[in-house]
């Protein structure tokens, strides 16, 4: 076992943390305080991404990508995770699920989409269906070759600067012993294609300038070319390549938590207090204690469920694990951080108040706590019977 | 045309420097280590050269630990083609310095050396200047745009009073000011092609230079805390402190 960076690690961590602290870190304010990443800005950190040839790095070298292995775009990502994600959405990591992609569609959508000309965004969530995705009633119909997709999506991430939409939508239903269970197929939608609307989302607490969007479908009429995967197939072509991105959740919370607990761990030397630093106090003292614990045993959960991934090995669980421990600790920590700030850690004048509304989100998206926990318990105990 | 390019490894800037409890030097462990930044400058501008098509080869060159050759991988990444590494464990004095790497040079033969104006640690701005006393070759010092002609090149120079510009026959040194150049990120194919690209490793032995220092450092302090400063109510009493209290006019 070897628990250390190699050497082109080590230069991919130490270029993505500077170019999240140039090119990031000083545009967050803007973005907190208008909830809008201006285009020329968006542009500018998607342009100098390309130019230094990490754009779309955990695609395979063959199709133009970085050629990342899971362990190594994770280090990406947790560095990413430092920055407000608003920003960080354009330094181009396009879904994995393109890899599906055949034949024209190679050309449409996966070369662009890798070469940071078109970006993309993946819809599955429906305002009746969240954690129980199959119960989408979104759905397309055969009419004559084509499909004609009705009903809407909500919470849709990075759809308002999106090009093209990877949408999950019925497509039948079958009957099983345990009732009706609906087939799925997965969808290329263009912007603008006739019959589809992307509109405004709701405001959140987390994140704020990374929109999520409302889709809605109205006869919108597509052909066969634009099915990902086969018809039926949505959730083999779900299950083979949504699968990693919890990893996603769980190292940028690892990122971010680190940075916010940097400047705890700083404010509580500086901060005085009963004529002494408030980090000599045991009760604050003991917190950074556990919450540097939390940080490096998540960091740890985490890489290693990457590392699983790339040795072929299963890691379902794992990886679900790394997201509930991930998501929840980057809640305590800042929290905790915030506490350690007083008063001051609730004003925007500090970016404390902004990681402590951010770390809400990563409890919900990608798959609840909830579901994470009925995932780990059904793989323990389904072997049993149980 | 060769390009040499001498990198040093720093604490990075953005650390805050702590003195050792037994003042004899800067704490050093566990703090994070970087490429001396004015190297960075000197690093892109070789670079620059080599994709204008002026330069065919750019070495980069570092002097110290084991170490080092981290720092000198970073300027792979960055896009130089190969490294030098001169493999020493104790402290290297500008002299030292200047001598292994006109050891390095004699090998080489470059036509050019651009090294950065300081070092952010001792902020000496010493070695270029004894590197080209030591060779016989003309120097540019503080360079914020350098122009390359035929067997010559054209520095302009960040003096007290303004720019000065010099032209200068090659072989040179130049030294690199901040506003010659922004230095690039490593990208991320020649991150991966930079643990490819060769590294030489010497000891000062091989190049015939005894490193010894020649100073001794007896102790290091930090600097005195800045004092509060007070808000005067006019000219006429920030005149009076002056002369009562600073003592200055
Ligand atoms: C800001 C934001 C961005 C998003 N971006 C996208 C996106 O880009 N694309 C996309 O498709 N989706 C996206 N989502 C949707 C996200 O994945 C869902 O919100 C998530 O899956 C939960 O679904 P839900 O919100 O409908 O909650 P529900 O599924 O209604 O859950 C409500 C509560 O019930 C619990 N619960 C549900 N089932 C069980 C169970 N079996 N056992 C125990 N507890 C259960 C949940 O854990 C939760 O606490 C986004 C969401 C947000 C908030
Ligand atoms: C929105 C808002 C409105 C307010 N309104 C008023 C008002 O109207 N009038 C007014 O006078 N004040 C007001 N306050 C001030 C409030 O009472 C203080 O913020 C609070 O007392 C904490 O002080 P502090 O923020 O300076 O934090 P600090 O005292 O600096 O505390 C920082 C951290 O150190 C911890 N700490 C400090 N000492 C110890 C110790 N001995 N042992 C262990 N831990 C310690 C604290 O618990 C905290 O976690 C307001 C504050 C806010 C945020």
């Amino acid at each position: 076992m070897h628990f250390g960076l190699s050497e082109e690690q080590e230069m991919i961590v130490s270029t993505v943390r500077d170019f999240v602290e140039t090119e990031i870190y000083p545009h967050e304010a803007e973005v907190e305080r208008t909830g809008e990443v201006r285009p020329e800005l968006a542009e500018a950190i998607k342009q100098k991404c390309l130019d230094i040839g990490f754009y779309a790095s955990n695609f395979p070298e063959e199709v133009g990508g970085g050629g990342l292995n899971h362990l190594d775009f994770a280090l990406v990502e947790r560095e990413l995770g430092r920055g407000s994600m608003a920003l960080t959405h354009f330094f181009g990591r396009p879904q994995n699920i393109l890899m599906a992609c055949k034949g024209d569609q190679i050309e449409r959508y996966l070369t662009p989409a890798v070469k940071g000309e078109r970006m993309d965004a993946l819809a599955m969530t429906e305002p009746g269906a969240g954690s129980d995705v199959r119960g989408m009633t979104c759905s397309a119909k055969r009419d004559g070759g084509d499909w004609v997709l009705n009903g809407s999506k909500h919470f849709i991430s990075g759809a308002d600067h999106a090009d093209f939409i990877i949408v999950f939508v019925a497509t039948g239903e079958d009957d099983t012993p345990r009732g009706p269970k609906k087939r799925i197929t997965t969808f290329l939608v263009d912007r603008g294609t006739p019959g589809f609307t992307i509109r405004d989302g709701y405001k959140s607490v987390s994140h704020r300038g990374y929109k999520n969007m409302i889709l809605e479908f109205d006869d919108c009429r597509l052909p066969d070319a634009q099915v990902l995967g086969e018809v039926d197939g949505g959730f083999e072509v779900m299950n083979e390549w949504l699968y990693a991105t919890r990893i996603t959740v769980a190292t940028m919370a690892v990122g971010r938590a680190r940075r916010c607990f940097d400047m705890g761990l700083a404010y509580a030397a500086e901060r005085k207090q009963f004529g002494q630093a408030i980090g000599k106090f045991q009760g604050i003292s003991f917190q950074l204690a556990d919450m540097i614990t939390e940080i490096d045993a998540a960091d740890w959960l985490t890489l290693a469920s990457a590392w699983r991934l790339d040795q072929g090995l299963p890691a379902n669980r794992e990886i679900a694990s790394a997201k509930v421990y991930a998501s929840e600790m980057l809640a305590r920590v800042t929290d905790a951080t915030l506490q350690i700030y007083g008063g001051m850690g609730l004003m925007d004048d500090f970016p404390i108040e902004r990681f402590w509304r951010d770390a809400r989100v990563e409890r919900i998206w990608d798959g609840t706590s909830e579901i994470q926990r009925h995932i780990i318990s059904r793989e323990l105990l389904r072997p049993l019977g149980a | 045309m060769k390009v040499l390019v001498p990198v040093k490894r720093v604490i990075d800037y953005n650390v805050k420097v702590r003195v050792k409890a037994d003042q004899t030097g800067v704490e050093l462990a566990n703090v994070k280590m970087s490429m001396n930044p004015f190297d960075e400058i000197s690093v892109e501008e070789a670079i620059r050269l080599k994709e204008a098509g002026t330069a065919t080869e750019v070495i980069a060159v570092s002097l110290g630990a084991q170490q080092c050759q981290e720092t000198i991988r970073t300027a792979l990444a960055m896009g130089a083609d190969r490294g030098i590494h001169v493999l020493h464990d104790g402290d290297l004095e500008p002299l030292a310095v200047a001598k292994m790497l006109k050891a390095v040079v004699d090998k080489e033969q470059p036509e050019l050396v651009i090294l950065g104006k300081q070092a952010i640690d001792d902020d000496a701005n010493q070695t270029g200047q004894m590197l080209a006393a030591l060779l016989g070759w003309g120097q540019a010092t503080f360079a914020s745009k350098i122009e390359m002609g035929a067997g010559e090149a054209k520095v302009t120079r960040e003096i007290d009073g303004g720019l000065e510009t010099i032209s200068l026959k090659l072989p040179a040194i130049v030294t690199t000011d901040l506003r010659l150049n922004e230095p690039r990120y490593a990208s991320l194919p020649n991150i991966m092609k930079a643990k490819k690209k060769p590294i030489d490793q010497f000891s000062p032995a091989d190049l015939g230079v005894d490193p010894a220092p020649r100073l001794e450092t007896l102790k290091v302090e930090e600097p005195a805390k800045r004092e509060a400063g007070v808000t005067v109510a006019d000219v006429a009493e920030l005149v009076s402190k002056l002369r009562t209290e600073a003592k200055v006019i």
